[in-house]
């Protein structure tokens, strides 16, 4: 498939400028290259929830399962459970997994789910036009709250290295050499891989001078090391004008869910008559 | 109802093991021939507080409990207190002389022999039930037979517990066998497993909520042997949407609950209707509204179960009536919502589930065929491409060279989002077009059961556990009984046919409302008078007996 092929034919709704671009081409960009390398796309499932982010669905060629707001990963760990061979990623917004469905994406870190979690967080609700999110700034004027939001943000790569998540990364929108090989490292990463990827809202929250001000690159030879990666993520806590760190934060090995719940072999007619039978005989 | 029949009340406090006793009590009886019945009637707790069960077993199938009982086994005073006005004229109560100081009956010296035996607490069950095999004049080496197989641990030691209170009591009331073949004896929420295993059940996903908590517990202790996966998310929301990427993917999930979990999963039912993705859910109703009586029991969740979720789309109801249809109609659920792509949901309630019935070891063959899959060799495949009956075909991914997607959005024959008018109205008309097919198949697979004198002109309407209660006493007084199983789509004409020469009828319902008069009411039946009873509780033979005198000469 050329990366053309990738893109499919259905009218592309999201406003000039907006970041969700970027990450549907560097998505685009990686699997292209991961098929050239001889992985099947017909074995990557996106799922995506419901917001700007959702959108990407319908625009790419790819196996999809158009979720509701904030319930990318439950349905991503059925699939899984239904078949392991299927690689799964999770295209999901700040609204959708850090509010509505924030219980998921930490139970999917617990678990350590072999499932990639791309946030398109652009810290804005855009398809309701405006409101504000969990990754909000303090006192940001939205349509909800003209006098400015009164709530911190809370600080999602602390929320997933707490959580268990085994795979921890921030990319950014205007960077999208190193937000292409984050993905592609995600993809790799065997376990919960999670990339916030601060994404500007060209209509609602343009943040783009304010993050190429602060941006740089982490050091990444330590990102094995879990009170390194702790202090990272505590660094911008998405509020303060602190640097803000990119690239992978954390990376470790732990057992995947999946292993707990290998697909077994099916019981045939005749041994599932056989056990009915036993149960009846043990209850008579 | 049958000549020979025999009831039995065991009481204690939470803890006692009333439950497993209960169940054993329901053996032993089942052993000698008798079908059996068992309601446990206990508070949400742990420790503490005051459960009973009552037993009942007559010679032909019931599905009901009396209030008046032929034995009483008391492991506490307070059993004494507030069960011994049931106690019939000849009836006995047999109790634990260590703890119960005001009681006539047989007084088994509980704690000399569990010292005796050197046995702990928990043993005094088996001392008041091998007190009980006495006084009903049960054969000593069958019935110790009943208590090895349900005594796993400590066998040996409960076995002597027991013959020393065997040795303790003394024959009052001889309860004859019946020479019939001994049936199995299930609880509504196993026979709901068994069912489903029947129907290739792969995966089994459940957040803890009484009554249905049990099918959780019973597949998992059986998982592995009948490699199924049984998992335990973090919500019932994740449980619904977990199950939904099992069918997008091809495996067959199943997701059990409670009216309140239930109401978590309504969004992703909606989800399963316009994405057309087959899931089954075990609705156990309890009693609400809220958290209600948590371990109580109602028929209240009928138009729930209709209406639940946003917008419209088909959907399947199904109500059985005992544990015997619980499993049949599992394993037909299944099936179907797996044929017509939808949600279906069986209606379970607290007393099928916990309760304990008889049951045909073998139920016939399974009846519906497996999903309409898609020929690979057609390309390129459209998951909602215009069908027979409305029903795509299926393919999982991943399929070589194709794209496999749905869609929460309304979306066109290749899953892709759209809000044209003309798709929207087509898409929704293939949804509903798999209705109207389910709706005729459902007339031919005896959606709606007639019993009691089926040729009656009076006729009592009922639903699910109120089935048990209905049934006995429409044989004894002479009524016809109408119980439709499948509520949604409902059978008209199955059940215009079985309504045929009534002249009046009456709704018999666990609910404050009579849901479903209401529903049948939509097809222009008006019943004459409706018998509800919404405490928690439910209907006793004499109970509704006397209240079918008030309204029926």
């Amino acid at each position: 498939m050329t990366g053309d092929e990738l893109i499919s034919a259905a009218k592309n709704t999201w406003c000039p400028g907006c970041g969700n671009f970027a990450i549907q081409h560097a998505l685009k960009d990686v699997l292209i290259s991961m098929e050239n390398e001889g992985f099947p796309l017909e074995n990557i499932v996106i799922v995506t929830g419901i917001g700007q982010h959702g959108k990407i669905f319908d625009f790419m060629n790819l196996n999809g399962f158009y979720s509701l707001h904030g319930r990318t990963i439950p349905v991503a760990t059925g699939i899984r459970l239904a078949n392991p061979d299927l690689k799964v990623i999770c295209l999901t917004g700040d609204g959708d997994s850090y509010a509505e469905g924030l219980d998921h994406l930490i139970f999917g870190a617990k678990r350590n789910l072999d499932v990639t979690v791309l946030v398109h967080d652009n810290r804005v609700y855009g398809l309701t036009t405006g409101q504000y999110t969990p990754t909000s700034p303090y006192g940001y004027r939205g349509r909800s709250t003209p006098g400015g939001v009164k709530e911190y943000p809370f600080n999602p790569l602390e929320l997933m290295l707490s959580s268990g998540a085994s795979f921890i990364a921030r990319g950014y929108t205007h960077k999208r050499d190193q937000l292409k090989r984050l993905i592609r490292e995600a993809l790799v990463h065997k376990g919960f891989s999670f990339i916030d990827i601060l994404q500007i809202c060209a209509t609602y929250n343009d943040m783009s001078r304010y993050y190429d001000a602060r941006i740089f690159d982490w050091d990444e030879t330590e990102a094995g090391d879990y009170n390194t990666a702790y202090g990272k993520a505590r660094e911008w806590d998405y509020n303060n004008d602190a640097r803000i760190g990119l690239g992978v934060m954390y990376r470790h090995t732990a057992p995947l869910f999946e292993d707990n719940y290998p697909v077994p072999e099916r019981l045939s007619s005749a041994q599932k008559l056989a056990w009915v039978r036993k149960i009846m005989d043990e209850r008579a | 109802m049958a000549e020979r029949e025999v009831s039995v009340l065991i009481g204690g406090k939470a803890g006692d093991g009333i439950s497993s006793a209960g169940q054993i009590i329901a053996h032993l009886l089942a052993q000698t021939g008798y079908r059996v019945h068992m309601y446990f009637d206990y508070p949400s707790l742990i420790k503490g507080g005051h459960n009973f069960a009552i037993i009942r077993a007559a010679e032909e199938g019931i599905g009901a409990v009396r209030e008046q009982v032929d034995f009483i086994l008391a492991l506490n005073q307070e059993t004494v207190n507030l069960h011994r006005h049931r106690l019939r004229e000849r009836g006995v109560v047999i109790y634990d002389a260590s703890t119960v100081k005001l009681a006539e009956g047989i007084g088994i010296p509980v704690k000399n022999i569990l010292a005796a035996e050197e046995a702990p607490p928990v043993m005094g069950n088996s001392a008041i039930i091998g007190g009980f095999v006495r006084a009903a004049g049960l054969n000593w080496d069958a019935s110790s037979g009943v208590l090895k197989k349900s005594m796993p641990k400590g066998t040996e030691k409960n076995l002597r517990v027991a013959r020393r209170a065997y040795e303790a009591s003394e024959e009052r009331q001889q309860v004859p066998g019946t020479g019939k073949p001994v049936l199995p004896v299930l609880t509504g929420n196993e026979a709901i497993s068994v069912g489903l295993v029947e129907a290739d059940l792969e995966i089994y996903l459940s957040y803890p909520m009484s009554p249905t908590s049990n099918i959780l517990h019973f597949l998992a202790g059986y998982a592995d042997e009948l490699r199924i996966r049984v998992i335990q998310p973090e919500s019932e929301i994740a449980v619904i949407l977990t199950a939904l990427g099992c069918s997008y993917a091809g495996s067959r999930a199943v997701i059990g609950t409670s009216g309140g979990g239930f109401c978590l999963m309504t969004e992703a039912l909606s989800l399963a209707g316009i994405a057309e993705l087959p899931i089954l859910v075990i609705l156990g109703q309890r009693t609400g509204p809220s958290t209600g009586l948590a371990t109580y029991s109602a028929q209240s969740d009928l138009h729930f179960a209709l209406h639940a979720g946003q917008g419209e789309f088909p959907r399947l109801i199904i109500a059985p009536g005992d544990a015997g249809e619980a499993r049949y109609w599992s394993r037909t659920g299944l099936d179907l919502a797996w044929k017509y792509q939808i949600p279906a949901i069986i209606l379970s309630d607290r007393l099928i589930c916990e309760g304990l019935y008889s049951v045909e070891p073998e139920t016939g063959i399974r009846y519906a065929a497996g999903p309409v899959m898609a020929d690979p060799a057609i390309h390129p495949y459209l998951r909602y491409a215009p069908a027979d009956y409305g029903i795509s075909p299926l393919r999982f991914p991943p399929a070589k060279g194709e794209i496999v997607r749905v869609n929460s959005h309304v979306h066109d024959t290749d899953g892709i989002t759209t809000e044209d008018p003309l798709v929207t109205k087509e898409m929704a008309d293939k949804r509903m077009k798999k209705m109207d097919r389910l709706a005729l198949e459902i007339e031919g697979i005896n959606s709606i059961n007639t019993g009691g004198v089926t040729d009656a002109v009076i006729a009592l309407l009922c639903w699910g556990s109120s089935k048990g209660v209905c049934e006995e006493l429409g044989k004894k007084k002479g009524l016809r009984v109408i119980q439709p199983v499948v509520l949604w789509p409902f059978a008209e004409k199955a059940f215009a046919h079985a309504m045929d020469g009534v002249e009046q009828f009456y709704a018999v319902e666990t609910n404050e409302s009579g849901q479903l008069a209401t529903l049948v009411s939509r097809f222009g039946y008006r019943p004459s008078g409706k018998i509800l009873k919404y405490d928690g509780r439910p209907f006793m033979v004499e109970e509704l007996e006397a209240e079918l005198k008030k309204v029926i000469s």
